[in-house]
């Protein structure tokens, strides 16, 4: 890499629905943003927006209220939680509203918001417009508690009451609206086209996913546990990052929708901030792994990305944004006609065999332990090209996805049904 | 049962060299397994405990499932645990080393489950069906605790026969106390026999022809007697040098003054420097106990190099943390001292071809020299019984033990010169295995 392209600084600034932030990183509507003295530390710390824990009708919090995914002695791969929307006094979140906007002008600060009635909306919606709200984000998604009482995902879930509500927010705001998605749905694209009916600058997703987290297996009782009963928590962090994803490249891709979109669902670090940049989010929106290592996680965020800026020649972020949405396409679509066999590496392979296993026990049992050498031979003839070998091999780099040049020209399904086109001969399926 | 221990033990000064995992820790550990695939630690182990699958155990808490795992293919997993040189075994073979990452703590593992077993009072062996037959085993250390424990599973009578008062074997007496104590060994005997029909025989020897204690046996009343026998023997005295002096006092056999520090007391408070003759592991172990007992100076005295001598690297490495010396290429000519106490040791340095160098001559001062230059070996007291082949006091049998002569098998230290005691509890455990297919009606559905 030359030092000319090295010596481009990466602008990170970048809006969502014309909300401005001088990076892509705000902290999401939840705990972390629970109050003005914890959003200052984030600004401090560098994170470029927040969105204010949601404001709105009163309520009461149990205790317990989360519950973590261990896989591997990994702690918090997933995340649940059984807590509400903010429970401090409106007043002092307000008042705090306006402090933090005082000490950090250039950070944009989104209200979250979640009443019933038009006149609450119009109500609260002036209130966080006159503390300093920069934009507003509707929750529409909390899919725990709030939807009982016809609130938060009981909203999100219904287009119309999306769109009636998207539009009575719009016509009492000063600032833009974000609609902030539930993912309790089959398909969100109708839920973004509803809120963009209701006249919504932008969208937020994904929220929480309904989720039992665990079950005391000694007391035969669900987690978190609220005494000897509990209820289903939002599920989120690392675990639900896949679902997120695809929720946010499906309106990306969606024709008539064309909102802008801040992204949200287990945002860990850097790369996971790209993925949903270059899947069609201009914002990118992080709880868990706050809540799990605290604000300083931004600093990686910040020159991760920018250091991949540097690294692929982007110098804006709306550059980079949707970049991954076009190859996003139906398998019908796909090039059957392409393939790929693993190859090892026999210099960088240690010996597990954690391939074998797989490949015999959960693939097509064509990779095989060999005499006097631990390294595996796999047999091409027989390889898919499924990469399972290469997702459990422990070494970096050792197992690769080497492309074939079979001779055939790309054919898919949709061709193949519609014109004959000539596929190559399976591979496995015998 | 035997008498038990003292308390007054020397050896009881020493901790454990290897600190136990607590929970906590081995979870987070056996997190780290990769849970290879036809695993090489498993190769490693010469009783091949499924290793990945004991560890993947722990890491889901499922501590009696990992310790049923270990103890089924090695009822000594306990001590094992302790006292492999799992260095050079299941963990040298970890891939882990491949990565230039740690290895996984395979023997810490194998001790947070088996140590959990012994302390919940977790069994998971029953003896089996009576089968009417009685196997008789001579020695009471690992290989025939294992081939007893075995045996028993299939339902045969056993009758171990033990010249010593003391039973365990070199596990009880011979390991270095800060791998395991005698106490420990006695716990672990006492599982063993918890299976129940095992009778053990103390302070019975086993001889050709006449027998010359007055409980002695023969080998041919235990052929007419028993339906098979298994000698589990180890080794015999320790060797002797062949120089002056060795009748002094002070001058002792390494195996002997650890099985003295292991079960009773010894006086090391007037010793202030030890000379031990040898480079094996009963070398170094011995080097680690004299300093570990406080003794101020301890030299090594060996004919041949660092890098050539057959003790472990790593058990070296740890004996110079702690204090060892040692003199390269050179052999004793003399022990010396006045008044019938030792005093030194001469040495002279020697080539490559272990040949004396002129002119190489010096004096090592000691006040307690310990000969760790091998065993003899007790396979010659099976030599009067035609079809057994005896090779270098070594009992020569086939991969299962079986020594030729019907009925007759061997395991440990006996038949394989002198190794460690996982490998006596695999040849143990086979012989049991091939002894049961000889003695067990035609037709039976092995376990």
């Amino acid at each position: 890499m030359s030092d000319a392209t090295h010596g481009i600084t990466p602008d990170l600034s970048t809006s969502t629905g014309g909300i401005k932030s001088p990076n892509p990183f705000w902290l999401a509507s939840a705990p972390p943003a629970n109050s003005g003295a914890q959003i200052q530390r984030a600004f401090e710390a560098g994170w470029g927006g927040a969105v204010w824990k949601t404001l709105g009708a009163p309520i009461q919090n149990v205790s317990s209220r989360f519950g973590g995914h261990t896989i591997r002695g990994v702690h918090g791969a997933g995340f649940t939680n059984i807590e509400l929307i903010t429970d401090r006094p409106l007043e002092v979140n307000l008042r705090e509203i306006a402090e933090t906007k005082r000490l950090f002008p250039k950070n944009p600060i989104i209200v979250s918001l979640m009443v019933e009635t038009e006149a609450e909306w119009r109500e609260i919606i002036k209130k966080s417009i006159d503390a300093g709200a920069d934009g507003l984000e509707l929750n529409f998604g909390c899919p725990h508690g709030m939807c009982e009482r016809g609130m938060g995902s009981a909203v999100g879930q219904e287009p119309k009451i999306n769109e009636r509500i998207t539009s009575w927010a719009v016509k009492y705001s000063t600032v833009p609206v974000l609609v902030k998605l539930t993912p309790n749905v089959s398909d969100i694209v109708p839920h973004g086209l509803a809120a963009k009916r209701g006249g919504a600058h932008g969208v937020s997703l994904i929220n929480t996913i309904k989720s039992i987290i665990s079950v005391d297996i000694d007391r035969f009782v669900p987690e978190p546990r609220v005494g000897n009963l509990s209820s289903n928590g939002g599920y989120c962090g690392s675990a639900v990052k896949p679902i997120a994803l695809h929720m946010v490249a499906a309106l990306a891709r969606e024709k008539d929708f064309g909102l802008p979109i801040s992204g949200i669902g287990g945002v860990s670090n850097w790369r996971d901030a790209v993925e949903f940049i270059l899947l069609g989010s201009s914002t990118v929106q992080v709880c868990t792994e706050v809540m799990l290592r605290g604000y300083g996680v931004v600093e990686d965020l910040i020159d991760g990305l920018e250091e991949y800026m540097r690294t692929h020649g982007f110098r804006t972020i709306p550059e980079m944004v949707g970049k991954a949405v076009p190859p996003f396409q139906e398998w019908g679509d796909l090039d059957l006609n392409y393939e790929t066999v693993a190859r090892i590496d026999t210099d960088k392979c240690i010996g597990c065999q954690l391939c074998v296993a797989a490949c015999h026990d959960g693939a097509h049992q064509c990779i095989h332990p060999q005499e006097h050498t631990r390294v595996p031979r796999i047999d091409e003839s027989e390889c898919v090209g499924c990469n399972l070998c290469q997702i459990v091999c422990p070494v970096p780099g050792c197992i690769t996805m080497e492309e074939v040049d079979n001779g055939f020209t790309p054919a898919t399904w949709n061709q193949f049904v519609n014109d004959g086109i000539k596929l190559r001969p399976k591979k496995g399926a015998h | 049962m035997p008498p038990a221990l003292t308390p007054n033990r020397s050896e009881t000064a020493f901790e454990d060299f290897k600190l136990p995992l607590l929970r906590d820790a081995a979870v987070a550990e056996a997190n780290r397994c990769l849970f290879c695939h036809d695993a090489p630690c498993i190769k490693a182990c010469p009783t091949a405990i499924d290793i990945p699958q004991f560890i993947r155990k722990i890491a889901t808490d499922n501590v009696r499932g990992s310790a049923k795992t270990i103890f089924e293919s090695n009822i000594l997993g306990m001590s094992c645990a302790r006292v492999c040189p799992v260095e050079v075994l299941c963990v040298g073979a970890c891939v882990y080393n491949e990565l230039e990452q740690p290895p996984i703590e395979i023997g810490k593992l194998q001790r947070y489950a088996t140590d959990r077993a012994y302390e919940a009072g977790w069994t998971f062996f029953e003896a089996g069906k009576p089968t009417g037959k009685r196997v008789a085993l001579i020695g009471a250390g690992p290989a025939s605790l294992a081939a007893a424990h075995e045996l028993r599973r299939f339902g045969h009578a056993c009758t171990i026969f033990e010249k010593r008062a003391t039973i365990g074997g070199l596990n009880a007496f011979g390991v270095a106390p800060y791998k395991m104590r005698a106490d420990r060994a006695m716990t672990e005997v006492e599982w063993v026999l918890s299976i129940g029909g095992i009778e053990v025989k103390t302070g019975v020897g086993v001889g050709s022809g006449t027998a010359t204690g007055a409980n002695d046996v023969s080998l041919e009343s235990l052929e007419r007697e028993f339906d098979a026998v298994f000698v589990g023997v180890g080794l015999g005295a320790d060797s002797t040098l062949g120089v002056p002096g060795e009748q002094l006092a002070g001058v002792h056999g390494a195996v002997a003054w650890i099985e003295a520090m292991k079960l009773g007391a010894i006086d090391t408070k007037s010793i202030r420097r030890a000379a031990v003759i040898g480079g094996g592991n009963t070398a170094i172990d011995v080097v680690r106990e004299v300093a570990g007992l406080g003794i101020p100076h301890v030299e090594m005295i060996y004919r041949g190099t660092r890098e050539g001598m057959s003790g472990y690297a790593h058990e070296w490495t740890a004996a110079l943390a702690e204090g060892a010396h040692a003199e390269w290429r050179a052999v004793a000519t003399a022990i010396e001292g006045d008044a019938g106490r030792v005093e030194r040791v001469r040495c002279v340095r020697v080539d490559d071809n272990k040949r004396p160098i002129a002119g190489s001559e010096f004096v090592v001062e000691a006040d307690l020299v310990l000969l760790a230059i091998g065993q003899s070996k007790l396979g010659a007291m099976l030599a009067s019984l035609g079809g057994i082949t005896v090779e270098s006091g070594r009992i020569r049998t086939d991969a299962n033990g079986f020594t030729g002569r019907a009925k007759w098998y061997a395991g440990g230290d006996c038949r394989n010169g002198g190794k460690e005691v996982v490998n006596a509890a695999a040849e143990g455990k086979r012989a049991a295995q091939a002894i049961d297919a000889a003695i067990s009606p035609k037709g039976r559905a092995h376990v």
